[in-house]
């Protein structure tokens, strides 16, 4: 349906109060086949969400070996059979998981689960438009997702089992099916779901570019939008521009693996036997491609967590976000250099050193950015009225995690102390605590904070107490540990640590991680209760505007239908921050300025 | 509700947004197979050999279908459906042409043992099959555009008012045409 159709089609549902066009929609269009980008944003939601739990399951499967390399577990067998034999998880399957894991959280849940959630909820409702642009093309999106989830789900099912050379899919593991068992047939599936994902990830991004570009309502000039939507709009430019890059490796991948060309082959034997019939392949080459998708991935992680993060922190703090333009700015640096550090993932390639440093300068450079958003975030905070619900509780939590990741990663983008931290535990830890936990906690902010938009329920708040404080104290007793893991040279990747000598001292700690781990994705299902009981069950929402918010997607009606506004889309007449203006609490967009008023 | 309807018809329309983010992306892609191949070109076991002589006609080509296209776009502003459906049509021939151009090419470069795949092979070969395959493809999907839009023009319920698609086509067609220019440039002088 264009965007023309979906006007026409709430015209009628505009001159009929009683709703009775709602039958023209099915079980079918409504909740499946949904061009609606409310319901776009729950399918990604509750499909990142099962990809979430599945690479939580991973992870505490992978430490249980990493904890408790010696012992054996017989229910682990009756459930992954030939994968854990004798109630041992095998090497293959190890790989595999911590594969897998990688894979599914970095793409399925942090890009997807993310940008697909809250870029499909929130640009609409925020900028004051029906829909998006092309809502055909966005339910497109998701159904791609899907079919890169459902290929992705059933590489775990093949014989040789799925793909087992990392997330990062470096040859000669990728390439060559005979290297290792997960290199075959789960290796294609791996490729084919990647690439039905970039399809799916091209498609949203440039729907939610041109809905922010075109689609705004009318006084929504482009420095009213608020920080959540400029978040979101560089998260899409980043990934529209990144994921080609990624997919042009692939094809080269595509044809090393299945049609014999040596791009990145070169002079491999397996068990003394040539592998090729060509040679003169590069495998860093494909390294350059990967992780110039790579580093801006990191990114399209991050910055639609700092987005929701800014926006929830000025809700609950009843202040204005401290630097509106420098908030722009910076996440403007963030996304140019994003595209310029992605050999500081290659320091110990035989990279020519003074290349190398060129690139400790530019990453380091990113500290900048990274420290005025900080700055904002807690002086936003600073003598703020703040209310400590469970959203802004994980937005704190998301700053204090990217702070404590976030200054490893000064370390790590040194040239010279990255040749002994390389491939180790501090790497882990500290991609950990600032990509990964730090945007599952914008991801859980959102969820808190716009679930009484997205479903009229509100998340039970004691639950959510619980689920913070056990996960933001886990967080930290998982991965603080690990630096001094790999600090004492620890290596990543390694199945079973217990046979050297210099990291037998490690036994008990690894042990307490892996313990935390088990405790921490308990806590999670806790969340999983939480949320699904809430859909049905959870207090209602009464007013169309809980938090007191000055954003368009709260003049809405609770339950908003497709078209989300009944009548008139609101004009709006000022930016979203004005909080506790002239002794006034909250000032929504919508509010025309008064003639007295001073300027922000 | 109608004035929604008549304010979004002023300004550029969504799809218009959506195919430039798209060439963004058709870009990058490009850029990053350019830049693999300089980087490969530098390391050891290079074949250096010359284009085929063919691929200069199928860029005088492409070339005069841009041009072709531009007179489309020019004569449906004229409101001259006669001769806006005659470029459309030369426009789509032209890009048959040049998937047979290039297709002859890559037949020429066999025959002198520059093969994608096999014993014989060269990265550098293997390269210049790549990248030329995937341009073809994306003037494939031009081609078969152009042709839908072709039968548009000439069936009975044409839309004279309705410029969208032939400036959505021109567009896209430019942008393959100078993306051939680009990477015949690129491959005749760097490789």
């Amino acid at each position: 349906m264009s965007h023309e159709a979906v006007l026409h089609a709430h015209e009628s549902h505009g001159h009929d109060d009683h709703g009775h066009h709602e039958h023209h929609d099915t079980f079918l269009t409504k909740y499946v086949f949904s061009q609606d980008h409310k319901m776009i944003a729950k399918q990604f939601l509750i499909t990142g969400m099962v990809w979430a739990v599945l690479g939580g399951l991973m992870s505490v499967l992978f430490r249980l070996q990493l904890g408790y390399p010696d012992a054996s577990f017989p229910w682990l067998e009756s459930i992954l059979g030939k994968w854990a034999k004798g109630g041992q998880i095998t090497p293959e399957a190890y790989y595999a998981l911590v594969t897998t894991h990688g894979t599914v959280l970095v793409f399925f849940v942090l890009t997807a689960g993310l940008s697909g959630t809250f870029a499909n909820f929130l640009i609409p409702l925020q900028i004051g438009a029906r829909d998006m642009a092309s809502p055909f093309m966005n339910m497109l999106s998701y159904w791609f997702f899907f079919a890169a989830s459902i290929v992705m789900l059933s590489s775990m099912f093949v014989e040789t089992g799925p793909f087992s050379g990392g997330w990062t899919a470096y040859p000669p593991l990728s390439a060559l099916g005979d290297a290792s068992p997960g290199s075959k047939s789960g290796m294609d599936l791996w490729i084919i779901a990647m690439a039905l994902f970039v399809v799916s990830s091209l498609l949203g991004g440039l729907n939610y570019i041109a809905t922010i570009l075109n689609m705004r309502t009318k006084g929504m000039s482009m420095t009213r939008l608020p920080l959540t939507i400029w978040a979101l709009f560089f998260t899409a430019v980043l990934g529209v521009l990144s994921f080609p890059v990624l997919l042009s490796g692939m094809i080269l991948l595509i044809f090393d693996r299945n049609f014999g060309t040596s791009f990145y082959l070169s002079d491999i034997y397996v068990n003394g036997v040539g592998a090729l019939s060509n040679e003169g392949g590069s495998a860093i080459l494909f390294q350059h491609l990967f992780w110039f998708l790579g580093h801006p991935e990191v990114y399209i992680i991050l910055l639609p967590a700092m987005g929701m993060v800014s926006e929830i922190m000025s809700v609950n703090s009843r202040k204005p976000i401290f630097g509106y333009m420098a908030m722009l700015g910076s996440l403007f640096a963030i996304a140019i250099l994003a595209f310029l550090v992605w050999a500081h993932h290659m320091f110990v390639t035989g990279l020519n050193p003074f290349l190398g440093s060129v690139f400790v300068l530019l990453t380091l450079l990113i500290a900048v950015p990274s420290a005025i958003k900080v700055f904002n975030w807690l002086t936003t905070l600073w003598r703020g009225n703040i209310r400590f619900t469970p959203g802004m509780l994980f937005a704190i939590g998301f700053v204090s995690l990217f702070i404590s990741g976030g200054l490893t990663g000064i370390w790590l983008g040194n040239a010279a102390l990255d040749i002994h931290l390389h491939d180790s535990y501090f790497v882990i830890a500290h991609f950990h605590i600032v990509m990964g936990v730090a945007s599952m906690f914008g991801m859980f902010a959102g969820v808190y904070h716009w679930f009484p938009k997205m479903y009229g329920r509100y998340l039970n708040n004691s639950l959510g107490y619980i689920h913070f404080w056990v996960t933001i104290a886990g967080a930290y007793l998982i991965f603080w540990p690990m630096h001094y893991e790999g600090l004492a040279g620890m290596p990543r990747r390694y199945y079973d640590f217990s046979i050297w000598e210099s990291f037998k001292q490690f036994a008990e700690l690894n042990r307490f991680i892996s313990t935390v781990a088990m405790i921490v994705f308990a806590v999670q299902i806790l969340f999983l209760i939480n949320f699904f009981y809430s859909i049905f069950k959870g207090r209602k929402v009464t007013t169309q505007n809980p938090w007191q918010a000055n954003t368009l997607e709260w003049t809405t009606p609770i339950n908003p239908g497709h078209g989300n506004w009944p009548g008139e889309i609101p004009e709006v007449h000022r930016w979203p921050y004005d909080y506790g203006k002239d002794g006034i609490d909250f000032i929504p967009q919508t509010t025309p300025v008064g003639e007295n008023e001073s300027s922000h | 509700m109608s004035t929604d309807i008549l304010t979004e018809k002023k300004k550029i329309h969504p799809y218009q947004f959506y195919l430039w983010g798209g060439l963004g992306s058709i870009v990058m892609m490009f850029a990053g197979l350019t830049s693999a191949y300089i980087v490969k070109k530098s390391q050891a076991n290079w074949l250096d050999f010359d284009l085929p002589n063919i691929f200069l006609v199928s860029t005088v080509v492409i070339l005069v279908s841009s041009f072709t296209i531009q007179m489309a776009v020019k004569k449906f502003k004229e409101q001259n459906e006669n001769q806006y459906r005659g470029f459309l049509s030369v426009t789509a021939i032209l890009g048959v042409l040049f998937i047979i151009l290039q297709i002859q090419g890559f037949q020429h470069l066999q025959a002198n043992n520059i093969a994608l795949t096999g014993a014989r092979s060269n990265s550098a070969g293997s390269f210049l099959f790549v990248i030329t395959l995937l341009h073809l493809l994306h003037v494939l999907g031009g081609v078969i555009a152009l042709i839908w839009v072709s039968l548009k023009a000439f069936s009975a319920k044409n839309n004279m008012n309705n410029d969208l698609p032939v400036k959505l086509i021109s567009n896209y067609w430019h942008f393959v045409d100078i993306l051939w220019v680009y990477l015949f440039v690129f491959l005749h002088w760097v490789g």
